[in-house]
């Protein structure tokens, strides 16, 4: 495995506003919420890091402040050499990114998503083609490449998503929550193809908290609670002998002891 | 890198045309609906002047006088074989669409015996009628205005306007200035409502719809300058409202001759020129600009396609009550700073164009500002979405 980071994040921290609504629905009187606090790690060229934590630790956030979609408030992070603050559009170029949060139009068929994506990273026709063929091949979506997305299947539309996040055939992936709401056999086929896209060289950094999801895919670990990176290393170095979840939760204990007190 | 722009102009044109409904219901229904409807009320309208079966007045004591007078009015009169009493009392049951008209007792005797110097108590002539019904209370104001109009003529001194057997014009003003003047009013009111609801259609379900449905965020994940997603919007919308509005005024247009009886007036539309469309549809192109930026704004401040709706009433009743203001103010000024108010000067402008009048100054103060508002307004979108409080709010 190349020891080269091509992700590195420094130092960043994500503070929200709380709405009066947002404040009545959450049972708090806290004007904001601190989602990520002074967040560090890299990933290494050619690796799936995976971010782990329970929900509303910060790992959603932290990968939309790596896809650009939202800024640090402080810190920054480094994709390949660029800042997501000052170089968010060259950014944009370099990743793929995906999440249930990001919708297809219900109008279009795969076929007409895939060349529509392929135009706004100014890729030329043949690749465009070319890339289809191999991509539609690959997750079977020949068969449904002329459906509209409104009569697709959860599944169906979810391998959609996939292909179309990586028209551009990206170096750095970046999947939040990526077998959220799959059946078995397309979680299966999204699992394959990160391992196929590492062994092409490709760096992959994911969000969950499936603990076998990490153990069979990850070959490093953040873990995420309330914001700040715990732990991070392999899975052996993190685990001490312990399974995965059995460690996750004597940390997951010791931070939330130590914050009450 | 190439713009893409094209790319997002593409694309949009490739929901709206692709979907029939949508396409359907936004560019074919509006017009043909303002074909038919206009035809049908001016179709309406005539029919109830020429059609109807005449009302029936009862009248007691009919005067001999008066009769050449009353039979010039459209009303077929019972004189006799009638019970005075019952006729009256029945008057009072809801919808009873006829008139009783009594003179007095000897009222020819009366009206002959009357000199200008002579001291007399004024006889009464009555009429019952019913208020309930259009055809009662119409007659019952034309017998009035005519006995009333013949008891002044009784002592005249001098008439006003008196139509004579010459047909004398009194109003001035030629049949094709009248029209102008008339479509100058009417058609920027017009337009503007068809502009509107246009946009209201097209505009919430381009960019409240997208962040409704989450497919706007993943346009924002692609190195798409967010500029160009501005501007690639603002001028799909302003293509398809344009669509929409264009298809209204071809209906409105083919429809008002109809509408306004102009084959009985004797007037035609035939009196505008090429250059006077061409300005037209210049000044309504470079206010749909206006518009659609601006109902972009609001419809990208929101998160839902209802919500976008709501929030573009407001702007609609504004825009609305300038769009009156030709038909509410006859004298309102055309100083040439005044047409770099927005909407205002679209609404000036098109009237002008109308009753030709326009200068090649305005139109070009009233383009070039509506353009530079619109570019400021895209401006303003492009801000929006990036910011991640206007994007990614909940």
């Amino acid at each position: 495995m190349n020891t080269n980071p091509i992700i590195r994040v420094e130092n960043v921290s994500k503070t929200f506003q709380l709405s009066r609504k947002q404040q009545k629905s959450e049972g708090t009187t806290r004007k904001e919420i601190v989602a990520v606090n002074d967040l560090s790690f890299t990933a290494n060229q050619g690796e799936i890091f995976g971010l782990l934590g329970p929900n509303g630790a910060g790992k959603t956030t932290t990968l939309r402040m790596l896809a650009t979609l939202i800024a640090p408030d402080h810190g920054d992070a480094f994709i390949d050499g660029l800042s997501i603050v000052s170089q968010p559009a060259q950014v944009r170029a370099k990743i793929g990114f995906l999440t249930s949060e990001l919708k297809l139009e219900d109008f279009f068929t795969p076929n007409y998503l895939f060349d529509f994506f392929s135009h706004l990273y100014n890729i030329d026709n043949e690749t465009i083609e070319t890339r289809k063929k191999a991509l539609f091949e690959r997750f079977g979506i020949q068969k449904f490449a002329h459906v509209k997305v409104a009569n697709l299947s959860t599944g169906m539309k979810q391998k959609t998503s996939l292909v179309v996040s990586l028209v551009h055939d990206p170096d750095i992936i970046i999947f939040d929550e990526p077998t959220n709401g799959l059946d078995v056999l397309t979680a299966r086929t999204v699992t394959d193809y990160l391992c196929e896209l590492r062994d092409a060289g490709k760096t992959i950094i994911l969000s969950t908290h499936i603990f076998s999801l990490v153990e069979k895919l990850c070959d490093r670990v953040g873990i995420i609670i309330n914001g700040k990176m715990t732990h991070c290393g392999t899975i052996a170095e993190i685990c001490d002998g312990q399974s995965l979840e059995d460690r996750f939760f004597t940390i997951y204990q010791d931070v939330m002891e130590r914050s009450a007190q | 890198m190439k713009s893409n722009i094209g790319t997002i102009i593409k694309k949009e044109c490739s929901r709206f045309f692709g979907d029939k409904t949508m396409f359907f219901t936004n560019v074919i229904m509006p017009g043909f609906l303002i074909y038919i409807i206009y035809s049908l009320m001016g179709d309406f309208f005539m029919k109830s002047d020429v059609d109807e079966e005449p009302t029936i007045v009862y009248v007691e004591n009919m005067s001999e006088t008066m009769r050449p007078i009353l039979e010039t009015l459209p009303y077929k009169y019972v004189t006799s074989d009638f019970n005075a009493t019952s006729i009256k009392s029945d008057l009072s049951k809801k919808e009873q669409n006829y008139v009783f008209l009594a003179f007095p007792a000897q009222f020819d005797s009366i009206i002959n015996a009357y000199s200008s110097d002579s001291v007399h108590a004024s006889s009464n002539v009555s009429i019952f009628y019913n208020s309930t019904s259009d055809k009662s209370k119409e007659a019952y104001y034309l017998l009035s205005e005519t006995l009333n109009h013949w008891e002044e003529g009784v002592c005249n001194l001098f008439n006003i306007n008196e139509i004579t057997k010459e047909n004398l014009r009194y109003d001035m003003a030629s049949d094709e200035d009248v029209i102008r003047n008339y479509f100058g009013e009417l058609i920027p009111l017009l337009m503007l409502m068809m502009v509107f609801s246009g946009c209201m259609a097209i505009v919430p379900a381009s960019i409240a719809g997208e962040k409704e449905r989450g497919t706007l965020a993943t346009l924002l994940v692609t190195p798409l300058k967010r500029s160009e997603l501005a501007l690639g919007k603002v001028l799909s919308v302003t293509l398809f409202t344009m669509l929409s509005g264009l298809s209204c005024f071809v209906g409105m247009m083919l429809s008002l001759p109809k509408l306004i009886h102009a084959d009985e007036l004797g007037l035609s539309t035939s009196m505008y020129q090429t250059s006077d469309y061409v300005a037209l549809l210049l000044i309504i192109l470079s206010t749909v600009l206006v518009i659609t930026s601006l109902s972009s704004i609001l419809s990208a401040k929101v998160t839902s396609v209802k919500a976008a709706s709501s929030l573009m009433v407001p702007l609609m009743v504004i825009c609305l009550f300038v769009g009156m203001l030709p038909m509410m103010m006859s004298d309102i000024s055309n100083a040439p700073y005044l047409f770099l108010i927005p909407v205002f000067n679209s609404v000036q402008s098109m009237a002008m164009a109308l009753e030709q009048e326009m200068t090649a100054t305005i139109l070009l103060i009233t383009l070039i500002s509506n353009c530079l508002y619109a570019l400021g307004l895209v401006w303003v979108l492009t801000k929006m979405f990036n910011s991640e409080k206007v994007m990614f709010s909940k």
